[in-house]
């Protein structure tokens, strides 16, 4: 049976991971490339890797540090920010990643995403959204990691990139993230139940009670989560052990 | 030994060589059919189209190339399909070694993705490349066709129903899933590939 994907999150700023609660006071959690090796042996699914700085500055994701984690880890791994043309891609592919994730450029630009599936295959383009819930109840896409905000709903965002050939969405709530109370169960459900391509659910995973309820009850294909690995609040034995328990099919 | 890895133009060869690196293996990346022909093992990987890539390798002849191969060969996703007899994917006649047709998923209601995406178990498995991988493995898959059981099956699993998740004939051998990514057993299965 598939499994249902556990994937740590390594955000990299100036070649370290960091963590940063509701996208902002940003701390420093450790040697990427060492927290790579280590969660691939404890039996992640995969690694996301985001260079949350990318977009910001300007820069380009740190290729160097993708092939050093390309050679240690035995496992899928997706890198991400900044990535605006194909020849970013290319040199991404080039230095060990198994797929790339684009963001903000894939909006200001969506024919990216068609550019970038002709080229190397729908199942390497992943499309992150940052996602926040407004007073008025629905969720609106934001951009530049989080700093600004749009005036399109995520569903339909979603739906567009789909039909443009993204082949995996990276679902963050922006209202959960760092808060550790449970992901955003419902906006979840609804993306993964109307798209046709996996739903990776991203912020606010504190618990395996959590992870749970976003399988089971957010229906998604894949959860992601940074902090509460990298302070080793929650290992990823334990909690594909607890998911197990609770009849979630996982690779253990 | 000398192994190679077959370059065209169809992506994930840098995993496959990063993975046989870990293996403490070099590998040559290459489409020179004389380097292809007197290498010990070929490694045929793809993720892509079918119909390109098949043209690709018409229009180097690297289709017949590959077909008369006599050393031990190692397919891999696309590449595996494209060693089969026929694609689903845009109508393509492949290189017909083994006996079987490539066919797209096609779920009975939306709640099953397309393409299967993620990491499933192996089973049935057969054939020195399976050698000290346990029944019920899991491997990482990323495929939206595939071919059914049959005479040359190795392994099998299930999405949706259940089909090959190898293939066998002679020196050709097929996997649908990645073992360059799919961490111990996937290990295994090169090394097993190696030293048949």
């Amino acid at each position: 049976m598939l499994t249902k994907r556990i994937i740590p999150c390594l955000d990299i700023k100036d070649g370290r991971t960091v963590k940063g609660i509701n996208f902002e006071q940003i701390r420093d959690a450790g040697d990427p490339v060492e927290l790579a090796a280590l969660y691939a042996q404890q039996g992640a699914d995969e690694l996301v890797f985001l260079d949350i700085t990318a977009t910001v500055e300007r820069r380009k994701t740190l290729s160097e540090l993708v092939n050093k984690i390309a050679h240690k880890i035995n496992i899928p791994f997706t890198v991400g920010g900044g990535i605006q043309t194909e020849e970013d891609v290319s040199i991404l592919l080039q230095n060990g990643a198994d797929k790339i994730s684009v963001n903000s450029a894939a909006f200001k630009n969506p024919s990216i995403i068609q550019s970038f599936a002709t080229n190397f295959g729908s199942q390497c383009v992943v499309l992150a959204i940052d996602a926040k819930c407004e007073e008025d109840g629905r969720w609106y896409v934001y951009l530049n990691g989080g700093r600004i905000k749009t005036d399109k709903l995520v569903e339909e965002w979603a739906k567009e990139a789909v039909d443009l050939g993204v082949g995996e969405i990276l679902l963050t709530s922006m209202n959960h993230d760092g808060t550790k109370q449970g992901f955003a169960l419902d906006i979840t459900a609804k993306l993964s139940e109307t798209l046709s391509v996996p739903i990776i659910a991203s912020g606010g995973g504190g618990n395996a009670q959590h992870f749970y309820d976003v399988f089971a009850k957010g229906k998604a294909d894949a959860a992601l989560a940074a902090s509460i690995f990298h302070y080793k609040e929650v290992s990823i034995p334990e909690l594909k052990n607890y998911l197990y328990q609770q009849q979630i099919p996982v690779r253990l | 030994m000398s192994t190679v890895i077959i370059q065209y133009n169809a992506g994930n060869i840098q995993s496959v060589l990063y993975a046989l690196e870990r293996l403490g293996v070099a590998a040559l990346v290459t489409d020179d059919p004389i380097k292809i022909k007197t290498a010990d093992r070929v490694i045929f990987p793809g993720v892509g189209e079918a119909s390109t890539a098949m043209q690709y390798l018409k229009e180097r002849q690297l289709d017949i190339l590959i077909q008369n191969l006599k050393q031990p060969v190692l397919g891999i996703c696309l590449g595996m399909q494209l060693m089969c007899t026929y694609s689903e994917e845009n109508n393509t006649n492949c290189l017909g070694i083994f006996n079987e047709q490539v066919k797209q998923f096609r779920p009975e209601n939306n709640s099953i993705k397309v393409p299967q995406m993620g990491w499933n178990t192996i089973t049935h498995l057969q054939t020195p490349l399976f050698k000290g991988v346990e029944e019920n493995s899991y491997a990482y898959f990323v495929h939206g066709y595939y071919a059914s059981i049959g005479e040359h099956t190795i392994a099998q699993t299930n999405y949706i129903l259940d089909y090959s998740s190898a293939l066998h004939k002679d020196n050709f051998y097929g996997v649908q899933f990645h073992p360059e990514k799919s961490a111990k057993a996937g290990e295994q299965i090169i090394q097993n590939f190696l030293s048949i």
